[in-house]
């Protein structure tokens, strides 16, 4: 009977550990921030911050706690039952969706600043060491023997913002229409070996995998790549115009109301916006809204024109309806191909 | 020697055969292990202690823990009581019992979580009255439980049924007719008999709650400190490029499994001792 009594002892140690868990919280309000899956380095800088700023202000402990997922996964899991007091996205659709089920202002991008989001970022390519195939440009992308890596374009935000670009590009040039767009972002997809699951994936299959000769992603990707894998690997190039991603931030009434966090939750947002909020941005590479603090951090965002997606496609849910949808612009050029 | 008598094959085979069969353990059991503790160790053993300490990390051990905890002796109760009705009495029914007990085998953890959702979230069937009475199930610790019971529940009562079958329930009557009462019966003579099965069952469950990643991954919600099991945080952190507190973690997980391992096969040791004496009808005064 003594290898009996191990298991016994074992699970007894782990009930006295399992007592801690409902140990009560420590904090006055406990916020939770579901957010998409690659802003937890912005956040965990941020979160301690605003934790002093409103303890300043307020004197009122805050705790936040972070959810991270896929940004879709996330406002999913909002909608089923998480919680959440605010959310902080990285693509209007998934705050919509919020919207379009009552668990969020259908006017929430007016309820702050810059369009409710208080950083953006925006589409660079990522070649090898040296540029060997000499990409400059979007229509270096659609030429034939360039193998680009880009996440999937009809159910992740880093391949939806790619495509998005890409169109865009094709647009804006001399005689660009809606056909001529679909042509150029179709030859651009031919040069796809794969698409990745996400944009994680995408950067794991380019520099672990070391498939293709391009990756297409997010400007502040490009420097977690740079500290995973090292500045000597890889190089970014700019192209003359890509797409402007913003990252909609917004309160779930739903929730705070229930809980009757608002005024946290509000501050908490309203904060990103702060100088502190913005720098920290800045020192995550996203682009900060404040003009005054994009000029201090100018040497790390290059100037680069970019358009947004209302400008160019009338809001993402128009977009979205156009290209992304079955029977839209991508599912034609997938069969194709 | 018995390996002699068995073996007819020219030797040639028997090695080739051998070969085959270590290389192909090497290959996909023994190198992904030692990839696990060598990734884990990359940044040196000070890097490795960091990435378990880690808040977020211990957080993710005690939830892991005690979700087994909660889930492995309630799955003990149940299976127990399962396979008890199935292998000592005679029901309507029965071989519906028996096919529900399997069913976590058969559904994928995924959809056995997005069950869960569908019917405690907010949008499921149960939702608007569980947020009524502000019962959080689904994104929540009782959600993680939840979701571990249901994919553990076929290990004890799988172990067991085929055991007690073959027992028999003459010792049982033998037990009752003495004058017995039902816990001394349960506890003087099928326990006994059951034991090493029980624990047998218990391991394999034990490693399935600590693993489990699809079922848990739907209904936790990723709060990070909160309701991230140790799968869930290895998954996270590899994400974020992490490799050294990922892999650290994984190494906790894999570290577990050799545990299990080693527990598993001392178990079916002692169950075949055992069953090699009761067969070998000892006489009395030979025991040892």
């Amino acid at each position: 009977m003594k290898n009996a009594v191990s298991p016994v002892s074992r699970l007894f140690a782990a009930l006295l550990l399992a007592g801690g868990l409902v140990a009560p919280a420590l904090a006055d309000v406990t916020l939770l921030n579901a957010s998409y899956d690659v802003a937890r380095d912005f956040y965990k800088d941020y979160n301690p911050m605003f934790t002093k700023h409103w303890q300043a202000k307020a004197g009122e402990k805050v705790e936040v706690k972070q959810s991270h997922g896929g940004s879709s996964k996330q406002v999913r899991a909002v909608a089923d039952g998480l919680e959440a007091d605010v959310v902080t996205m990285n693509q209007a659709t998934d705050v919509d969706y919020l919207a379009d089920k009552g668990l969020v202002a259908k006017d929430y991008a007016k309820k702050f600043p810059n369009n409710a989001s208080p950083y953006t970022s925006t589409m660079v390519f990522i070649v090898r060491k040296g540029n060997p195939k000499a990409l400059k440009d979007w229509s270096d992308l659609a030429k034939s023997g360039v193998e680009v890596i880009v996440p999937h374009p009809k159910n992740t935000g880093n391949g939806r913002y790619t495509y998005l670009a890409a169109w865009g590009y094709a647009l804006k040039q001399p005689g660009g229409n809606d056909k001529s767009a679909l042509e150029f972002v179709g030859k651009i997809l031919k040069n796809a070996p794969l698409f990745a699951a996400g944009g994680r994936d995408a950067t794991t299959t380019f520099m672990q995998r070391r498939l293709g000769d391009v990756l297409v992603t997010f400007e502040s990707e490009a420097e977690l790549i740079a500290k995973e894998f090292g500045r000597g690997e890889f190089e970014v190039v700019y192209p003359s115009v890509s797409i402007l991603a913003e990252f909609p931030v917004a309160v779930v009434d739903k929730v705070v109301d229930k809980k009757g966090s608002r005024k946290q939750a509000q501050a908490y947002l309203d904060y990103l916006w702060s100088k502190e909020g913005q720098e920290n941005a800045a020192q995550n590479y996203l682009r900060p809204r404040d003009a005054e603090v994009l000029k201090k951090y100018a040497a790390q965002f290059p100037n680069i024109k970019t358009f947004s997606v209302d400008e160019v496609f009338g809001g993402w849910s128009k977009a979205a309806k156009a290209h992304f949808v079955d029977g839209g612009s991508f599912d034609q050029l997938y069969v194709q191909k | 020697m018995s390996v002699r008598r068995a073996n007819t094959e020219p030797a040639w085979v028997r090695y080739t055969l051998l070969t085959l069969a270590f290389a192909f353990l090497a290959l996909f059991l023994g190198v992904p292990l030692a990839a696990v503790f060598a990734e884990a160790l990359r940044g040196g053993w000070e890097a490795y202690v960091n990435g378990l300490l880690d808040p977020e990390a211990r957080s993710a051990v005690t939830l892991t823990l005690a979700v087994a905890a909660i889930a492995v002796p309630l799955n003990v109760a149940f299976g127990i009581a399962a396979s008890w009705a199935i292998a000592k009495f005679e029901f309507r029914g029965k071989s519906l019992l028996i096919t529900l007990i399997d069913l976590p085998f058969a559904v994928s953890p995924v959809i056995a979580g997005l069950i869960f959702v569908l019917m405690f979230g907010a949008q499921g069937y149960f939702g608007p009255w569980l947020a009524e009475h502000d019962v959080k199930i689904v994104f929540a610790v009782p959600g993680i439980i939840l979701a571990t019971l249901f994919v553990t529940f076929p290990f004890v009562a799988r172990e067991m049924i085929p055991l007690m079958q073959a027992q028999g329930k003459d010792e049982e009557e033998a037990a009752v007719s003495l004058g017995a009462s039902g816990f001394q019966m349960f506890w003087r003579v099928t326990l006994p008999n059951i034991k090493w099965g029980l624990l047998y069952g218990v391991i394999l469950a034990n490693a399935r709650a600590m693993g489990e990643f699809g079922a848990v991954s739907v209904v936790s919600g990723h709060i990070r400190g909160e309701t991230n099991t140790l799968p869930l945080h290895v998954e996270i952190l590899y994400n974020e490029y992490n490799a050294i507190g990922a892999f650290a973690s994984a190494s906790v997980l894999a570290l577990l499994a050799l545990v299990t391992l080693v527990a598993k096969t001392l178990v079916e040791w002692r169950m075949r001792a055992e069953t090699a004496m009761l067969t070998a009808e000892l006489p009395p005064e030979k025991t040892n």
